[in-house]
């Protein structure tokens, strides 16, 4: 890897680099748990999406979700990794009021899904590939209230065995903003499989982030893990500031502890978890109330036929078949839904060989710009997909100009309607007449003869009659038809 | 394979049992007659041969994506020795 691609801090001592895996959790999209029957809705009474298997009754035995195994599988297709037919579920033993089983269920030695790749797009142009170590399937924890009582804490098992993905990167990461790209990338290809639905919000995307410094290529240093981290920005902060802590105490001549640390967003700063880290110790073993997770390649192949397009690959396809920019597709791929918008979009059109390029412009400028500027998301755009594309046929059929367009976007965006008709009804043609503009052309040029004398001498100043001209219109004249009347009636 | 004193006390404590210190010497001793019990098995060569999971040839049963379970509150937090309103409740951890 080149060092154009990433950061490197600098010291008293010198340049310092970063080195960072992440460890990502996505709650599986399913309806029941991994395994039980119990329903994965968000929130709910306490305990009432809680099967007794998910509470860990004696002689409760769990069952797997075969969908979840399909989502895993499908994740793992995604991030172009390789499927393990035979992977097997492991028992992570800890003791925590948000577990009743006193263990996780888990996958350790044998995970359903192994060595992968994201590539991740930086600015400028940039981009690098992360390496993906594994992803296994395991089950969610309970939540835990503290703020509820002084003495006690209040368990909520709700959440408790729902299915999650593990998806953990390899130490490919070099800075904060490549950081902040893995996350971002690997959300949206989530999203577009359909797996996770990467609310950070909600809990349903967390990361846990393991930061060491080293000098520039050379041995790995003593790392420490921040956990929980469920902001894309938060990280990006939270690499920072533990870069620079772990830089200070290595140029003071210490050492780096390895441990669990917690950002805090108030202060900017990680915090050690627990003053005496107790090494881990999950005493692993394979389940016994579990058989190995078996399929067989027909099982896989059937699901990579039925895989939707993921961002890249729908990103090149806009750059061959419509000559996007790599930069406008990428935009537009970012999230599934501003894809499908724009696909819509293209559908709709009358010309779509014509006009596909200007309706990326139209949907990134005018729609994103719009809808960003009101804080809302594709998904609540008052214009729709089928109003967009009428605009833009109205401009690539020469009825209206861009800039009349602009007004009607307007209109449509406040008042809605068909924005055909309301061309019609609010007269907003464009003019080609060329009676009709000659007539306001001759006006214009009688009543300012100075300028139009100085013409000759200064062709720039043909645009201030141009727009004059358009002015007088309404800007419904035909900008083409004004400029070339112009030109012949001054002479230039 | 076998434990001291001190890998007693830490298992006990993994799995939050209160274990007082006469107790250790007599757990010690169970726990290596199990280990050296158990170690007997090493004297099998099982060279190339693959872990057996199950007796017969069985595929682990799976299920539908379909919710069949829950809005049995009451019944999860019955046996609880503290609850309230549908929650558990438990001696106050916080990290």
């Amino acid at each position: 890897m080149s060092t154009a691609t990433h950061k490197l801090l600098k010291g008293a001592t010198g340049d310092w680099e970063m080195v960072i895996g992440m460890e990502i959790h996505a709650q599986v999209i399913s309806n029941s748990k991994l395994f039980s029957g119990a329903s994965t809705t968000f929130g709910g009474e306490p305990n009432s999406h809680v099967s007794l298997v998910d509470a860990a009754m004696p002689g409760m035995l769990p069952v797997i979700n075969e969908e979840c195994v399909r989502q895993a599988v499908r994740t793992g297709l995604g991030l172009n990794a390789k499927i393990n037919l035979r992977s097997v579920f492991d028992r992570k033993n800890y003791f925590y009021p948000d577990s009743p089983q006193g263990y996780q269920i888990s996958q350790y030695k044998s995970p359903v899904v192994g060595e992968g790749e994201v590539l991740i797009e930086l600015d400028g142009g940039r981009s690098v590939t992360i390496g993906i170590e594994r992803l296994h399937l395991e089950q969610d924890a309970g939540k835990l209230l503290h703020d509820q009582s002084p003495s006690m804490s209040f368990v909520d098992l709700n959440r408790c065995g729902v299915a999650l993905m593990e998806i953990v990167s390899k130490p490919d990461i070099r800075d904060a903003e490549q950081a902040k790209a893995y996350v971002t990338k690997l959300r949206s290809i989530l999203r577009y499989l359909g797996t996770c639905d990467g609310d950070m919000e909600k809990g349903s995307l967390r990361a846990d982030v393991n930061v060491s410094v080293r000098r520039p290529g050379g041995p790995l240093g003593t790392r420490c893990e921040i956990k929980n981290m469920n902001s894309i920005n938060f990280i990006g902060q939270a690499i920072e500031y533990e870069a620079r802590r772990q830089i200070e105490i290595l140029e003071d001549g210490g050492a780096i502890e390895q441990e669990t640390r917690l950002y805090d967003p108030n202060k900017g700063e990680t915090r050690s978890m627990r003053s005496k880290e107790e090494a881990h110790d999950y005493r692993y073993f394979p389940d016994p109330d579990l058989l190995p997770l078996e399929f067989s390649q027909e099982f896989v192949d059937d699901l990579k036929a039925k895989l939707p397009e993921l961002p890249d690959k729908k990103k090149m396809r806009f750059v061959a078949d419509f000559g996007l920019s790599a930069y406008d597709a990428s935009v537009l791929v970012a999230e599934r839904e501003s894809a499908v918008f724009y696909e819509t979009v293209l559908d709709k059109l009358a010309n779509r060989a014509r006009d596909a390029k200007m309706a990326a412009n139209w949907v990134i400028n005018e729609l994103f710009g719009r809808l960003n500027k009101e804080g809302r998301d594709i998904t609540g755009s008052p214009v729709n997909a089928e109003q967009l594309a009428a605009i833009i046929d109205l401009i690539g059929e020469g009825t209206i100009s861009g800039k009349i367009a602009k007004d009607l976007f307007e209109i449509v965006w406040q008042e809605g309607g068909d924005p055909r008709a309301l061309v019609e009804s609010r007269g907003m043609k464009q003019v080609t007449d060329l009676s009709a503009i000659e007539k306001v052309v001759d006006d214009i040029i009688a009543a300012n003869p100075d300028k139009a004398a100085q013409v000759k001498d200064k062709p720039q100043s043909l645009g201030w009659f141009v727009g004059q001209v358009m002015k007088a219109s309404g800007g419904k004249a035909n900008p083409q038809s004004v400029n070339d009347l112009l030109k012949s009636k001054l002479g230039v | 394979m076998s434990v001291d004193a001190t890998t007693v006390r830490r298992i006990a404590h993994l799995a939050r049992i209160a274990v007082s210190e006469d107790e250790v010497p007599h757990l010690q001793g169970e726990l290596n007659a199990m280990l050296a019990f158990v170690e007997q098995l090493s004297e099998v060569n099982v060279e190339g041969v693959e872990p057996m999971t199950s007796v017969t040839p069985m595929q682990m049963k799976k299920r539908q994506d379909v919710v069949t379970d829950g809005g049995i509150a009451d019944d999860i937090v019955a046996n609880a020795p503290a609850t309230e309103g549908h929650f558990f409740q438990v001696p106050k951890v916080v990290e």
